[in-house]
């Protein structure tokens, strides 16, 4: 049950290397969006939906991945992608809409791609599912290794692709896992409020997967989760859904004030960093001192990758009219 | 090899370079016979094309040649599967899929244009997606506004997809192969009446061509000029060009001398070819099965106006479905179809503006 002390300080070293990032980049945003605010604005323009809070979905699942297992994601994917390495300087100046970034600036912030990583999103809810198996599907006809993972919201299991892809994926037992994070927020609308069952997970017995709900926004039960789901996928017992019990500390997109998160916020938006960083101190895993290094080498990287994006050149207009086609 | 029975029209055949008279599905699917078999990475996926061979024969005999793993039923989950093609295709097979009828597209457009259309471009070019979506399209057999759709201008409105109608067996099979060697999602479209399926009743004489038994390729982005004339050319896609070409004979009795253009690829589309022949003509009508309104006849038009507006002697001509839903009942069907006598009355208004 207890993880190798290398995989707890990596994933704690990921999930500050995404909130180190998600913070810059929301420094950035708000600037030239005052006092009239407009998407378009300012050096970081368009939506911006950061991951805050949700770090240890991406830290905990992706820390149990081999270099050949493959990811779509959905319309918040910064700490999915900081945890597969995504180049984190090319992600950056493709927020900006720089030349160097992933795509030169024809995608941003919802629309990533690292090819080198098998990394891409998607900002169309639950639409990432249907390619994630595709490309478990090619591995499994090109008799190569690999395992499709899938990343989406509590909200997006209500589109009609969850349930014609998770059923295709039990049919043909797909070396796929569907990661539900569940932070209970379509936008505005509570789970209570868009979901007929308490559990997500649940649903995978209508499509012969298995299901597996983790509870506590907690890194490592997630790993050990996912590291199971691998276990089935690669054996050939087929797919996994895992719904990740998380939270969105921030609005919905920046901007959004998220007045509809009442009640006694203390009890349930609860900032997973400080309470894993105090944990590994208080396991021994980690020293303050220590600690805090990582917490200095990380924001020195962040601070470089913002930099290069910054000083990075806009394209050249004619590469709009580039790359529709191969 | 499969062991379907010759069809009546086939002529029994011994040497390799023969060319037999075929319909456009049997042509069509000897190109995605043939690719699968020299390219392993070439599969198809649908509903009903392992053991039927697909509704409209597309795949007639390819499931017991290469076996449920490579032609592969899936269940009535479109939005799933052509998503799934999408990432098949960017982990590098070349997925032939077939959506029987074009007017399902509502349920999985999104896969369509939001994945397989943009992943190339919002990548930068990171990744392909070499796909072929088949699709039978077209009305006048009484299946009514939900069976009977071309929506080619749909599809060929959006960026990033190439969109293909082929109109004779030997463009069929040619392109089929182009299609399935491109690089590009490319959505090949055939008009149900055209193709030659057992159920759509006599076959059209004019789909029908020879066919050489190896492989070949015709490009994209190229008209094909069926008739030459001079005094008007009818522009046309899909089964349209075959009432365009009856039309041009109606018209040759009466002295005018029509050019029959099937424009065949509407994405890329053959610009200057559409030009050169309106040059020759000064005169344009524009027969389109699909609906009138910002369609593939408004754009044919707008691009000879946009080259030379001065090329034109007259005003052009649309002949299309009037923004109607395509009704059910036989006389009402037949009277929004783009059939001959319509494109008859459009070309002599094109010749009576001439005084």
């Amino acid at each position: 049950m207890s993880l190798p002390i290398s995989i707890r300080r990596s994933m704690f070293e990921t999930m500050v290397r995404s909130r180190f990032w998600d913070d810059r980049l929301t420094e950035q945003y708000w600037i030239d969006k005052t006092p009239v605010f407009a998407f378009g604005a300012g050096p970081l323009p368009g939506e911006l939906h950061t991951s805050h809070g949700q770090e240890p979905v991406g830290s905990g699942v992706c820390a149990a991945l081999r270099d050949e297992d493959m990811i779509t994601t959905g319309h918040r994917p910064h700490h999915i992608a900081v945890a597969r390495g995504v180049n984190l300087k090319e992600m950056s100046a493709e927020l900006f809409g720089k030349k160097a970034g992933l795509s030169g600036g024809r995608g941003g912030h919802m629309h990533l791609y690292d090819k080198r990583v098998n990394f891409s999103s998607s900002g169309i809810i639950a639409e990432g599912l249907g390619p994630a198996a595709g490309m478990a599907f090619a591995r499994k006809m090109q008799k190569k290794p690999g395992v499709a993972l899938s990343f989406l919201g509590e909200g997006a299991v209500n589109q009609g692709a969850f349930h014609e892809v998770m059923n295709i994926v039990g049919l043909r037992k797909l070396p796929f896992i569907c990661v539900i994070e569940d932070n209970k927020w379509a936008v505005t609308t509570h789970k209570s409020m868009s979901t007929a069952c308490e559990r997500n997970s649940d649903r995978a017995a209508s499509y012969g997967m298995a299901g597996e709900f983790v509870e506590g926004n907690d890194p490592e039960l997630i790993y050990l989760a996912t590291q199971r789901a691998l276990e089935r996928a690669r054996s050939g017992e087929g797919g996994t859904i895992l719904e990740i019990e998380t939270v969105r500390l921030s609005g919905h997109f920046m901007g959004d004030p998220a007045g509809y998160i009442t009640g006694k916020k203390s009890d349930y938006q609860i900032d997973p960093l400080p309470v894993y960083r105090a944990r590994l101190i208080d396991e021994g895993i980690l020293t303050e001192k220590e600690a805090s290094h990582i917490e200095k080498a990380v924001d020195a990287e962040v601070d470089e990758a913002i930099a290069f994006a910054l000083e990075a050149d806009y394209p050249d207009a004619e590469d709009a009219l580039n790359c529709t086609f191969a | 090899m499969s062991t379907k029975e010759a069809a009546p029209w086939e002529s029994p055949t011994s040497g390799e370079s023969r060319s037999r008279s075929l319909t456009i599905c049997r042509a069509q699917r000897e190109a995605v016979d043939w690719e699968m078999a020299n390219d392993n990475r070439v599969f198809m996926m649908g509903e009903d094309v392992a053991g039927f061979g697909g509704v409209f024969g597309t795949a007639d005999g390819l499931g017991d040649k290469f076996g449920s793993d490579r032609v592969i039923d899936m269940p009535i989950s479109e939005t799933g599967w052509i998503g799934m093609a999408a990432g098949a295709a960017m982990e590098g097979m070349r997925p032939i899929i077939e959506l029987a009828y074009v007017d399902f597209i509502g349920v999985c457009y999104n896969a369509i244009v939001n994945h397989a259309a943009k992943t190339h471009f919002m990548s930068g070019g990171q990744f392909k997606v070499p796909m072929v979506l088949i699709s039978g399209t077209g009305a006048g057999y009484s299946n009514a506004a939900q069976h009977s759709q071309c929506l080619h201008a749909t599809l060929a409105h959006m960026p990033g997809l190439k969109v293909v109608s082929p109109t004779n067996a030997y463009d069929a099979k040619g392109m089929m192969h182009t299609a399935i060697r491109d690089d590009n999602f490319v959505v090949f479209l055939v008009h149900k009446g055209a193709s030659g399926v057992g159920f759509m009743g006599p076959l059209v004489k004019t789909s029908l061509s020879d066919v050489p038994q190896g492989d070949y390729t015709v490009p994209f982005g190229k008209i094909k000029v069926y008739k030459e004339g001079t005094d008007v050319t009818l522009a046309g896609v899909g089964l349209a060009v075959h009432q365009a070409l009856e039309s041009a004979e109606s018209l040759a009795k009466m002295g005018i001398s029509a050019e029959v253009v099937d424009i065949r690829s509407l994405v890329p589309l053959d610009r200057e070819g559409i030009v050169d022949s309106v040059a020759k003509t000064g005169r344009l009508v524009v027969a389109d099965e699909d609906y009138h309104s910002y369609g593939v006849s408004g754009e044919v038009i707008a691009t000879v106006i946009e080259r030379d507006a001065s090329i034109f002697k007259a005003p052009p001509q649309r002949v299309c479905i009037p923004d109607v839903s395509i009704p059910f009942s036989r006389p009402l069907e037949y009277s929004i179809l783009p059939l001959q006598e319509r494109i008859t009355s459009a070309a002599l208004k094109t010749i009576e503006n001439k005084s």
